[in-house]
């Protein structure tokens, strides 16, 4: 180890151990660079993937009020992807490395979104389950300990709120509907419960990365501990809206003090993970898809530009020559 | 300038009118009058901001967190240069 690294490290380790940020110019460990990148880049594409599903339903929401809730929310998501595309940037990753390695399978995104959205009961699911699931897991990641992520977090957090509390109210209005309203709803919960849970990793005892990502701060709370959280806070959610969370085993234990619940199929987990989810094939076709037919989008813009700045450049010599 | 290798800008807001701008992130664009439309897109959806700069990445000028010692310490030891430093009698008004 040189001198100068050395003092890197020391000044690193102290940063973390008093709970104060790691900016992009720090010194870092590679290990700590590269779990950040793959974690941050995860995290976009999950956001730019995630609009497909509830995209779907904007042309077919039933009001033009849930059309322009639907629109600003899918907007959102899209915003939230650049966020963290742009603090991704910060650790040295290129943003069209990251889409290329998102469209040609090399980098994850969260397995929830591999789920069709078959009603638009889903839509209001979605927003009051998955981004629920979403603001647990987000909300702790405002103090992660690396700077650009954790300001980043803090603003996809103030947003999330309005994407969870839209899905609640929309799926309050289809309860107090018809009986077939509220059908729907039921069967969007026995859906997309599990998913839901699975949102947030495997079990602690499986969780390879778990130890080292809390030793570094970047993680706060183990997969399990907030898991558990997630169910205590949904409960009696799900009761406010009259129904049925699709677990028998579900109860609460005065004893722990939380609620109990059944165990996941993390067999389904890895499945849709590696690839086997119902729309994992076409999510990326339609990256892809939209990735490959903006392509003159971009060329066109980059010409523009080019010709705009020679143009510049052109009047600037004429002008030095006048003078 | 290859399509798809837009330069990086850097995106600063000023809240309300009053406050300074402050740094919000950064985008990719072609230009700087789309990189202005692609800040405002991002960073200003709900009202935070009345006014937007933006700068190419490059062009930034940084201090290096490697010299972080050195460059800040001539400011470190002169503490006359703040108001606690002198001694005041407590009965003396208004100062």
């Amino acid at each position: 180890m040189s001198g100068a690294t050395e003092q890197g490290a020391e000044s690193f380790e102290r940063a973390i151990e008093r709970d104060q940020r790691i900016e992009p110019r720090d010194w870092m460990p590679d290990a700590y660079r590269g779990t950040m990148v793959r974690q941050i880049a995860q995290h976009a594409h999950s956001e730019i993937i995630g609009m497909q599903p509830e995209g779907a339903w904007i042309t077919r929401a039933p009001s033009l009020r849930r059309k322009a809730i639907l629109l600003a929310k899918v907007q959102d998501e899209a915003g939230h992807g650049l966020y963290l595309y742009s603090a991704a940037e910060t650790l040295g990753a290129d943003r069209a490395d990251l889409t290329d390695k998102l469209i040609s399978g090399r980098q994850k995104y969260s397995s929830i979104f591999n789920y069709p959205t078959l009603t638009f009961a889903d839509v209001g699911v979605i927003g009051w389950l998955v981004d629920g699931a979403a603001i647990c897991n987000q909300v702790p990641l405002c103090r992660t300990s690396y700077g650009p992520y954790a300001r980043a977090m803090i603003r996809i957090c103030k947003e999330e709120s309005f994407h969870q509390r839209q899905g609640y109210e929309l799926l309050m209005t289809m309860m107090r509907g018809t009986p077939e309203q509220r059908e729907m709803v039921q069967d969007a919960v026995d859906r997309w419960w599990w998913p839901s849970l699975m949102m947030f990793g495997p079990p602690d005892a499986e969780s390879a990365n778990t130890a080292q990502s809390m030793a570094w701060k970047i993680k706060r709370h183990t997969n399990d501990e907030l898991r558990q959280r997630f169910v205590d806070m949904t409960v009696p959610q799900a009761e406010a809206l009259g129904v049925r969370l699709p677990d028998p085993e579900l109860r609460w234990n005065p004893e722990r003090g939380h609620h109990d619940f059944g165990e996941v199929d993390w067999a389904e987990f890895r499945r849709v993970v590696g690839g086997g989810g119902p729309c994992n094939a076409e999510r990326i076709a339609v990256r892809r898809a939209a990735h490959e037919e903006g392509a003159w989008v971009r060329e066109a813009a980059a010409a523009y530009a080019a010709k705009q700045a020679a143009r510049r450049d052109a009047e600037q010599g004429r002008e030095g020559e006048a003078a | 300038m290859i399509a798809g290798d837009w330069p990086l800008w850097e995106v600063f807001v000023r809240g309300k009118r009053g406050l300074n701008h402050v740094h919000a992130g950064s985008v990719r664009a072609a230009d700087a009058e789309m990189a202005l439309r692609n800040a405002r897109d991002l960073y200003t959806r709900r009202n935070e901001g009345v006014s937007i700069w933006v700068v190419e990445a490059a062009r930034i000028t940084a201090s290096s967190p490697e010299e972080k010692d050195p460059f800040f310490a001539p400011s470190g030891d002169k503490i006359y240069r703040h108001p606690t430093f002198y001694d005041i009698p407590d009965d003396v008004p208004h100062i």
